[in-house]
């Protein structure tokens, strides 16, 4: 393969839309824009991924307060990725990979602090209270 | 002696004499994306304090008493329609078409402009039964963290109007596109972050 062709894959990606060539981009990785199929994908699978959750939570589906819980979070986590995908166009190789490092450092550091700030405090508050009744803590 | 003249004419430098040349805003994107993550930390910090002490009701009123999902689903329907109304300005800007791009983004701000009207209404309604900040643990750090998302969108709200005006009076120039990027990472950015508010604030609220 000539290196043309390389350089054309490589960029077929990104430059599908219509009228990019007409503002210089001074070799530059131009973020991307997504194309129309993009955001009405990202939507609809939004819709579908926030609707479940509200219903589950809003109609009474006579499944158990924990397993809904679980699903509502699931479903968050799913709909996150989405939006990054489909709206805030994340892939790892937009600025030469420094924002999906800079994204895999926060979320490092957002666990981190999450889970440690929870753990602590909720040892704290049982080691503390003579009667606690964390049962409903979380 | 040549090694003297050579000493003179050309000095052993330890850095680049000239800046290699970077087109004007060059680092911008990647430099706001450092930013949009600076305050996904806040965020973060903000939801473990709500998880820590969001349980404290200090014998007032849970979220069960408190919340209505209808109009937590209004407003983030609402969210997302503006994200996906963006998402349209920013394909018009890429196809260069300045009139429809303004109406989207007015479009936007109007969506905008309502899920604020809705967690206004609803932070009024809940100070006039008694559930102000200073009531309890859990509605200290409720008001604090869905209001601190509401005042990001409230600042995005305000650039995105003076966005509108940039636009009208000096077209889609460079400049104003990369500013229009800047803001379409802010606002996509709260979408994610009010993912994580309806889903551990308020439903994870009602199911508890």
């Amino acid at each position: 393969m000539s290196a043309a062709t390389t350089h054309e894959a490589n960029q077929g990606g990104r430059h599908d839309h219509p009228g990019h060539g007409e503002h210089a981009n001074h070799g530059h990785d131009e973020p991307a824009h997504g194309t129309l199929g993009s955001y009405l994908w990202g939507f609809g699978l939004s819709v579908l991924l926030t609707a479940i959750p509200f219903a589950l939570v809003m109609a009474d589906t006579g499944l158990s307060a924990r397993l809904v819980g679980f699903l509502i979070v699931a479903l968050a986590a799913v709909q996150v990725v989405v939006h990054m995908i489909f709206f805030l166009h994340m892939n790892p190789r937009s600025e030469g990979g420094w924002t999906a490092l800079a994204l895999v450092f926060t979320l490092i550091v957002v666990v981190i602090t999450l889970s440690g700030t929870l753990w602590v405090m909720y040892h704290l508050n049982a080691n503390m209270m003579p009667v606690h009744s964390m049962s409903d803590g979380l | 002696m040549s090694a003297v003249t050579h000493g003179v004419a050309d000095p052993v430098r330890f850095h680049l004499a000239e800046e290699p040349h970077h087109p004007d805003g060059g680092s911008t994107m990647l430099g706001f994306w450092i930013y949009l993550m600076s305050d996904c930390l806040i965020f973060a910090i903000l939801f473990a304090s709500y998880g820590v002490i969001g349980g404290n009701y200090a014998a007032g009123p849970a979220p069960k008493d408190l919340f209505e999902l209808p109009l937590v689903a209004v407003n983030t329907s609402f969210l997302l329609l503006s994200s996906i109304t963006y998402g349209f300005a920013m394909l018009e800007m890429a196809r260069n078409r300045q009139g429809a791009t303004l109406a989207w983004l007015a479009v936007t701000g109007l969506f905008g402009l309502g899920f604020l009207s809705i967690e206004l209404y609803e932070f009024a309604h809940l100070i006039a039964e008694g559930a102000t900040p200073q009531r309890s643990g859990f509605l200290s750090a409720f008001f604090t963290l869905v209001g601190t998302h509401g005042l990001h969108v409230t600042f995005g709200t305000i650039w995105l109007v003076t966005l509108m005006v940039q636009v009208s009076r000096h077209g889609l120039i460079e400049a104003n596109r990369r500013r229009l990027m800047c803001l379409s990472m802010f606002w996509h950015f709260l979408d994610v972050i009010w993912i994580g508010v309806f889903t551990f604030v308020y439903l994870l609220g009602v199911l508890r």
